[in-house]
């Protein structure tokens, strides 16, 4: 599905991604823990295509098809979804109105055929149920005066409607307490499929309880520092960063 | 290369209204004087108390300057190098006698003037430079008592509407444009709806420039007898060409008792090339007064046009429980300058104002709202919603809001809101990361901005608005 090779990218001149290489199979839940500026945010940008950085070294591709040239419109098309660390505001867009103009983006791209107002309601709906998110905030604005808690139960309805082959989670348990992010574990989880694969990019433990990943990378200064099952994520609770920070930082 | 980069990277936008007529005009030599004035008013064949009317305003013009008191960078006006009149050699006694080339402008203009042709449900008067080339529709609306047609003719049919109203909501006195206005103005459209009468259709009025170095000076005034009710809508297009071309109107509204009158404007004036050469100036003044109990008078406005726009579609809310609206969308792209805004001046009790302004901006565009609220000492209980949301492209353009308020009565009540937002990188890479192209992004974007003013305009013109907007940024981001 997903096969990161030899990854380098820098911004601003700097170098932060410095050879990553990660194989994340379809059907595969992976976490990707580490501290405050390794680079995990700036490899789910990398992925999506966010302007602002530099590939300097490596290759990405997604599905057979080298990913790192296309646009970020095509990458989503082609089933690429970045749930945001911090979802985006805007005003005046209704989310029903947005979320139906990117769904029939996606479909046209699958070579389905535009859903119809009823159906995409019908839809909306039922999706809107899986992170109890009420029909109020379905037809707001997008995002627009949106607690925390509602941004991220929003990124995950969006996910659920437009049914990507890859989410990537940037952070979304950050700024939830505790109801709320088992809310939204519960809708992620119910999106778990066999042919779904899923990045989750985490500080915390915490998430990995209620989304138990099947791999956990741990990323250090801009390279995966060791690979393991969950009762790493554990471990890291336990003992912190430092033992990979002291090694990888000279 | 990020957004911004690429929004100057876009920035050539096609104005599809940009050719011109070749036709034989009448044109009065460049410049002006009392000489030119009679010579207009002899043209017009009209009575002497109008040409008095404007050598009145003409002598108290040349006591005027124009303001300096908006954010406006205005190359200077030689007033004495425009021609104040081009009109058409023929001139038509009919529709079917239309010079056919003329036909042929408005109908690229997406206006058909012959009535099986024409819009349902929408009645146009055409001006074309300084006259007013056909009006559909006129005797339907006949039938009901809708007196709806070139300011021309009603000078010469109702001359005791014009002399009762005439400058009586915008004297000449007003400002420099106003008087300018008065003295030269040369056609326009009249409308009179009577008492208790519901206008069957919309009317609306096309404004086009094509004649080089003129300017055109039109003057609207719209009645609207007790318990009356009209819509109408003003559209305008120009030719690019490299020198800027004045326009000074002056519109006029009066609503009487219970009668309601809404007034929408898309305004599309060639703005100038891509390097601000060219265009249209567009100083207007525009007013309205709600005479009578319970009237109520609504601007809306969609300014994507001129290089230069000077204008404050303003209400007089002298009626007792009267109203006033302003809704406008404007943007500046390009070297595009616009100071524009209402004023909501309240006399009367329990009367009520709401202005919702969106400014876009992009480019080097610079745009200012200024608007003013007065609330009179009589005024008890009057009310006011403000609000005044600026959307900026990129960070080479600028947007600033300047309101005026003056309240002498304790009871009344005002609000204000005003937000300021770019259209960042974030949104745009949020829709395009849900799979929407950068362009409907930006489009997704402004709609969803300018929407509460959009939904204003009547129906038949609230998508050729839309798709306006979208063609007025083409090349805003890339």
């Amino acid at each position: 599905m997903l096969s990161i090779r030899n990854l380098h990218a820098t911004a601003d001149g700097k170098s932060i991604l410095k050879g990553i290489n990660l194989e994340v199979p379809a059907g595969e839940v992976h976490a990707i823990m580490g501290p405050n500026g390794s680079g995990k945010s700036t490899l789910s940008h990398v992925l999506a295509g966010r302007d602002g950085y530099e590939i300097t070294e490596g290759k990405v591709t997604f599905d057979g098809e080298s990913l790192l040239e296309k646009k970020p419109e095509d990458r989503a098309r082609a089933g690429v979804f970045l749930a945001f660390q911090y979802p985006v505001e805007l005003p005046g867009v209704s989310n029903v109105y947005f979320l139906k103009a990117a769904l029939n983006a996606v479909r046209k791209a699958r070579g389905e055929d535009p859903l119809d107002a009823m159906d995409f309601m019908k839809l909306a709906r039922e999706k809107a149920k899986l992170v109890e998110l009420d029909d109020g905030l379905v037809k707001r604005a997008v995002n627009a005066g949106f607690s925390g808690g509602e941004k991220k139960r929003n990124e995950i309805f969006q996910m659920a409607m437009l049914e990507p082959k890859l989410a990537i989670l940037d952070e979304t348990d950050s700024g939830l307490d505790i109801d709320a992010l088992a809310t939204v574990s519960k809708g992620v989880n119910a999106l778990r499929d066999k042919a779904r694969s899923m990045l989750i990019i985490t500080h915390y433990q915490r998430l990995l309880d209620y989304i138990v990943p099947d791999v956990v990378h741990v990323l250090v200064n801009g390279q995966i520092a060791r690979t393991g099952d969950k009762e790493l994520a554990k471990e890291l609770e336990a003992k912190g960063y430092a033992e990979f920070t002291g090694r990888a930082v000279s | 290369m990020s957004s911004t980069d690429q929004i100057q990277d876009r920035l050539s936008q096609e104005y599809d209204a940009g050719f011109v007529t070749d036709i034989e005009q009448d044109f009065a030599p460049p410049g002006l004087s009392e000489d030119i004035i009679r010579f207009i008013s002899a043209k017009k064949k009209e009575p002497e108390w109008l040409l008095e009317y404007r050598l009145k305003a003409y002598r108290l013009w040349t006591e005027m300057t124009e303001p300096v008191w908006p954010k406006l960078k205005i190359a200077p006006v030689d007033y004495q190098g425009i021609s104040y009149y081009a009109a058409p050699k023929e001139g038509p006694k009919s529709l079917d006698e239309v010079d056919p080339e003329i036909l042929e402008t408005f109908e690229k203009l997406g206006i058909p003037l012959h009535e099986r042709a024409a819009l349902a449900g929408v009645a146009v008067d055409a001006v074309f430079d300084s006259v007013s080339v056909a009006t559909t529709f006129k005797g339907k609306l006949a039938e009901m008592g809708v007196i709806f047609c070139s300011f021309s003719e009603a000078v010469e049919n109702h001359p005791d509407l014009i002399k009762k109203y005439l400058g009586s909501v915008v004297p000449s006195t007003d400002n420099f444009y106003a008087a300018l206005n008065a003295a030269v103005f040369t056609d326009g459209s009249f409308v009179y709806i009577p008492k208790g009468v519901r206008c069957p259709m919309e009317l609306s009025t096309y404004f086009r420039i094509n004649a080089a170095n003129t300017g055109q000076f039109e003057r609207t005034l719209i009645i609207a007898d007790e318990g009356s009710h009209v819509s109408y809508l003003e559209g305008c297009t120009a030719p690019m060409r490299d020198e800027n071309q004045l326009h000074a109107a002056v519109v006029e509204l009066v609503a009487h008792k219970d009668a309601e009158i809404k007034y929408s404007t898309v305004q599309n004036w060639y703005p100038g090339n891509k390097d601000g050469v060219g265009g249209i100036y567009n100083f207007v003044t525009k007013r309205g007064i709600c005479e009578g109990a319970n009237s109520k008078i609504s601007w809306t406005q969609v300014e994507t046009g001129s290089s230069i726009t000077w204008k404050y579609p303003s209400c007089i809310l002298k009626g007792d429980g009267s109203v006033g609206e302003f809704f406008s969308v404007a943007i500046s792209n390009n070297y595009q300058q616009a100071d524009t805004g209402t004023k909501m001046i309240h006399l009367g009790c329990n009367t009520k104002s709401t202005i919702v302004s969106k400014g876009i901006t992009a480019g080097h565009g610079q745009q200012t709202y200024r608007g003013s609220v007065r609330i009179g000492k009589n005024a008890e209980n009057a009310r006011n919603y403000t609000q005044c949301d600026s959307l900026l492209l990129g960070d080479t353009c600028g947007a600033h809001t300047i309101p005026y308020v003056e309240v002498k009565n304790k009871s009344s009540t005002l609000e204000h809101e005003a937000t300021t937002s770019k259209i960042g990188d974030d949104q745009l890479f949020y829709c395009r990361q849900r799979g929407l192209s950068e362009e409907d992004a930006v489009n997704l974007i402004v709609n969803g901005f300018c929407k509460e003013v959009l939904k204003e305009l009547p129906m038949e013109f609230a998508v050729e608005a839309q798709k306006l907007l979208e063609v007025s940024l083409e090349g805003a981001v890339g």
